[in-house]
C-alpha cells in the first residue's frame, strides 16, 4: 500500500513532464505565424481579414499561414510589446501607443508612421454616441453628457486608446463651445463626474452598456456602436452622430526587431500591405470602419455620417504633445477626475 | 450519548435559525451562482455547448490549463512536503520567517505575483534583456504561466501539511533513525505514509486553485487566442466577444472540473476521515 502510493506519486510527476516537454515541443513546431498584437473592437474585423489574407497567401503558392491574435485596451497592448510580447504586427488604437514603443523598446524606428500610405492607417473612424432606444434622455450633442442625471458610459483612457479619443472629441468640443482652456476643463469635470464605470478597455465598456444595461449613453467607436446596433441588441440602441467629432487613426506597423527574431518579415510586410488592398478595404467597410480606397469609400459613402472633425495633428498639437498635456500622470485627465469625485 | 440537553447547546430556536441563516447565505453566495452557470451553459442545448468546447481556441485553453496544473502541481507537491518537513521536523534559525515566506502568495494579490515575473522576465525588466539575447521567452509564453501559477499555489501543500507533522511529533522518525535506517529511508517509510491522505488533500486543493487561477496568469499571459489563454482567460475573452453562451459553456467545464475535485476530496474524508481529523483543527 505504501510502496504504491509513492511509486504512482513518482510515476505521476515523470508523465507531468513527459507531457510538459511533447506538449511545448509540438507548439514549437507548428508552420508559419504571425502574432497580431491588436487593440480592443478589432476582433471580429481581423477574424475576417486574416482568413482573406491567409486565402490569399495559399493561393499565391506561400504555403499555409497562421495569424494568431491578441486584443485588449490599445495601452496595455502596447505596455505589453515593450514587456516583450512578441507582436510581429502592432495594430493599435492610435499612433502614441505605437511611438512608445519604438521610443522606450526600440522595436521599431521612430520614423515608422511614414512606412505605410495614410499615416499607417489603413482606415480610419470616429467617435459617436450610443443611446437607448427611443433616446430617452433625449442626448442629441455633446452638451447633453454633462447635465445632471444623465450616466455616461466610457472607458479608462490610461488603458485605452478608444477612451483618449473620447476624452479628445469631448474637450474638442468643450474648447469650441466655451472659448477657454478652462471652460473646457469645467465641461470635462461634468461629464466625468457622470461616469460611474471605467473599464480598461473599449469593449469592456460596451459590455457595461450593452450587456449589464448600464448608464444612458456610450461614448464609443463608430465601428462599435454599429457592431451593438446590428447585432447585439437590433432595436435596442440607437447611433446619435454629434455635432463635431474627431478624426480617429488606427495606425499598424512592423514590429522589426521582432520580425527579423522570428523570420517573419516578408510575411508580415505582405500581411500589412494586404490591409490596403480593395479587398481587404470592403472587410473593413463591412466592418463599419471608414475605408480608405476611394471607390470603397464612394460605395459604402451612405453608411457613414458627414461630421466636421477634429484632428490630433491641427487641434491638439501632435499626440506627444496630447498626451502630455492630457494623459500623463498628474495631467489634466488626472486632474479632472479628481475634481469629478468630489 | 445521553438525549439529555448539554449545557453549553444553544436554545433551539437560536440552533436552527443559524442553520438557516447558513444555508440561505451559502444558497445565495454559492449555489444560484453555481446553478446560473450550468443553466445559462445548457440554455440552447448539447449541441452548441459541444460547439463551444470543440473549438480549437477552447481546446487549446483546455490543454494549456490541465498542462500548466500538471507541471505546477507536483514541483508544489515535492516543495509542499520538504518545506513542511523542514519545518515540522526540524529546528533551526529563520523558522518562522520561512512560514511567513510560505504565506506570502496568500498574503499579496494575485496581480501584483503577476507583475513581479514581468518586472524579472519582461524585456525592460532585470533579468529580460539577457534572455532576449539567447532567445528564451518566459512570460507571454508557456513557462511565465507556469512559474506564476506555481508563485500563487505554492502554499495549499505545506500549509495542509504543516500543522499535520507538527500534530503527529517526531516520535516515529527518531525511532526509525535509532534503529538504524537512513535519513531517506526514515522519510519513505515513516514520515511520508504517515502524511499520505493530507497530502492528497493538499495536492487537490492546490490543483483547483491552479486552474482556476486568473489575476497572475492574466498579467503574464498577453491573451494570444489558441496559445496563451487558459480556461480562465478564455471565458473572459469569450464574454467579452459577446459570445455569451460559449463563455458559458467553457466555465461549466471549468466549473465541472472543480466539483470533480470537490467530490474526490468529499470521498477522501469520508473514508479517511481519521487521519485528516489528525490533521489538527
Amino acid at each position: 500500500m505504501r510502496r504504491q502510493f509513492i511509486k504512482s506519486a513518482v510515476a505521476f510527476g515523470l508523465a507531468a513532464v513527459v507531457a510538459g516537454v511533447g506538449i511545448a515541443g509540438s507548439a514549437q513546431a507548428a508552420g508559419q505565424s504571425l502574432l497580431n498584437v491588436s487593440y480592443d473592437p478589432t476582433r471580429e474585423h481581423y477574424q475576417q481579414i486574416n482568413a482573406g489574407f491567409a486565402k490569399k497567401w495559399a493561393a499565391q503558392g506561400s504555403g499555409a499561414v497562421a495569424i494568431r491574435q491578441s486584443h485588449g485596451g490599445s495601452g496595455k497592448q502596447s505596455r505589453s510589446v515593450i514587456d516583450g510580447l512578441p507582436a510581429d504586427v502592432v495594430t493599435l488604437a492610435l499612433a502614441y501607443d505605437i511611438d512608445v514603443i519604438a521610443s522606450k523598446a526600440k522595436l521599431l524606428p521612430a520614423n515608422w508612421q511614414a512606412r505605410l500610405p495614410n499615416n499607417s492607417a489603413p482606415y480610419y473612424s470616429t467617435i459617436v454616441f450610443l443611446v437607448r432606444k427611443g433616446n430617452p434622455k433625449a442626448i442629441h450633442d455633446w452638451d447633453d453628457l454633462a447635465k445632471p442625471g444623465v450616466k455616461v458610459i466610457t472607458p479608462n483612457p490610461k488603458t485605452s486608446g478608444g477612451a483618449r479619443w473620447n476624452y479628445l472629441a469631448a474637450y474638442g468640443y468643450g474648447l469650441r463651445k466655451y472659448g477657454s482652456a478652462a471652460g473646457a476643463r469645467d465641461y470635462l469635470v461634468k461629464l466625468f463626474r457622470n461616469v460611474p464605470v471605467l473599464d480598461s478597455g473599449a469593449r469592456g465598456s460596451t459590455t457595461t452598456f450593452v450587456q449589464r444595461g448600464q448608464g444612458d449613453v456610450l461614448i464609443a467607436w463608430e465601428n462599435e456602436a454599429h457592431l451593438a446596433v446590428n447585432q447585439l441588441g437590433k432595436g435596442q440602441f440607437e447611433i446619435v452622430a454629434p455635432s463635431v467629432s474627431i478624426l480617429a487613426e488606427p495606425p499598424v506597423a512592423l514590429v522589426d526587431k521582432n520580425v527579423d527574431r522570428n523570420g517573419t518579415r516578408k510575411l508580415a510586410t505582405a500581411y500589412l500591405n494586404y490591409l490596403y488592398t480593395p479587398e481587404a478595404q470592403e472587410i473593413i467597410a463591412r466592418n463599419y470602419y471608414r475605408p480608405r480606397n476611394p471607390e470603397v469609400a464612394a460605395k459604402y459613402a451612405g453608411k457613414f455620417p458627414k461630421l466636421p472633425l477634429f484632428t490630433i495633428d491641427k487641434n491638439f498639437g501632435g499626440w506627444a504633445k496630447a498626451q502630455a498635456i492630457h494623459f500623463n500622470n498628474g495631467g489634466l485627465f488626472d486632474q479632472v477626475f479628481e475634481d469629478a469625485k468630489r | 450519548m445521553s438525549s439529555r440537553k448539554h449545557p453549553l447547546d444553544p436554545p433551539a430556536l437560536v440552533k436552527w435559525g443559524l442553520v438557516l441563516v447558513a444555508l440561505v447565505y451559502i444558497g445565495i453566495v454559492v449555489m444560484l451562482p453555481l446553478a446560473s452557470v450550468f443553466s445559462e451553459a445548457f440554455a440552447q442545448g448539447w449541441d452548441l455547448w459541444w460547439l463551444a468546447i470543440d473549438d480549437p481556441d477552447a481546446l487549446a485553453a483546455i490543454r494549456l490549463t490541465l498542462l500548466v496544473a500538471v507541471v505546477a502541481v507536483p514541483l508544489n507537491c515535492v516543495f509542499g512536503v520538504a518545506a513542511s518537513w523542514a519545518v515540522a521536523k526540524h529546528d533551526f534559525a529563520g523558522k518562522a520567517f520561512l512560514i511567513s515566506l510560505i504565506d506570502l502568495p496568500f498574503s499579496i494579490s494575485p496581480v501584483v505575483s503577476g507583475m513581479v515575473y514581468v518586472l524579472l522576465f519582461g524585456a525592460q525588466g532585470w533579468i529580460g534583456p539577457w534572455l532576449q539575447e539567447h532567445d528564451i521567452q518566459i512570460i507571454y509564453a508557456l513557462p511565465g504561466i507556469i512559474l506564476a501559477t506555481i508563485f500563487v499555489t505554492f502554499p495549499f501543500v505545506a500549509r495542509e501539511l504543516i500543522p499535520l507533522m507538527q500534530a503527529q511529533g517526531r516520535d516515529e522518525e527518531e525511532a526509525a533513525l535509532s534503529l538504524g535506517a537512513s535519513g531517506f529511508q526514515t522519510f519513505r517509510k515513516v514520515t511520508l505514509p504517515n502524511i499520505r491522505w493530507g497530502l492528497l488533500y493538499g495536492v487537490l486543493l492546490c490543483n483547483a486553485r491552479a486552474m482556476g487561477e486568473f489575476g497572475a496568469v492574466s498579467v503574464v499571459s498577453g491573451h494570444i487566442r489558441g496559445e496563451t489563454n487558459t480556461m480562465p482567460l478564455h471565458i473572459e475573452l469569450l464574454y467579452n466577444d459577446y459570445n455569451l453562451s460559449a463563455a458559458f459553456a467553457v466555465a461549466s467545464l471549468l466549473a465541472g472540473l472543480a466539483l470533480v475535485t470537490l467530490a474526490l476530496k468529499t470521498i477522501l474524508e469520508w473514508r479517511h476521515g481519521d487521519a485528516l481529523a489528525a490533521r489538527g483543527h
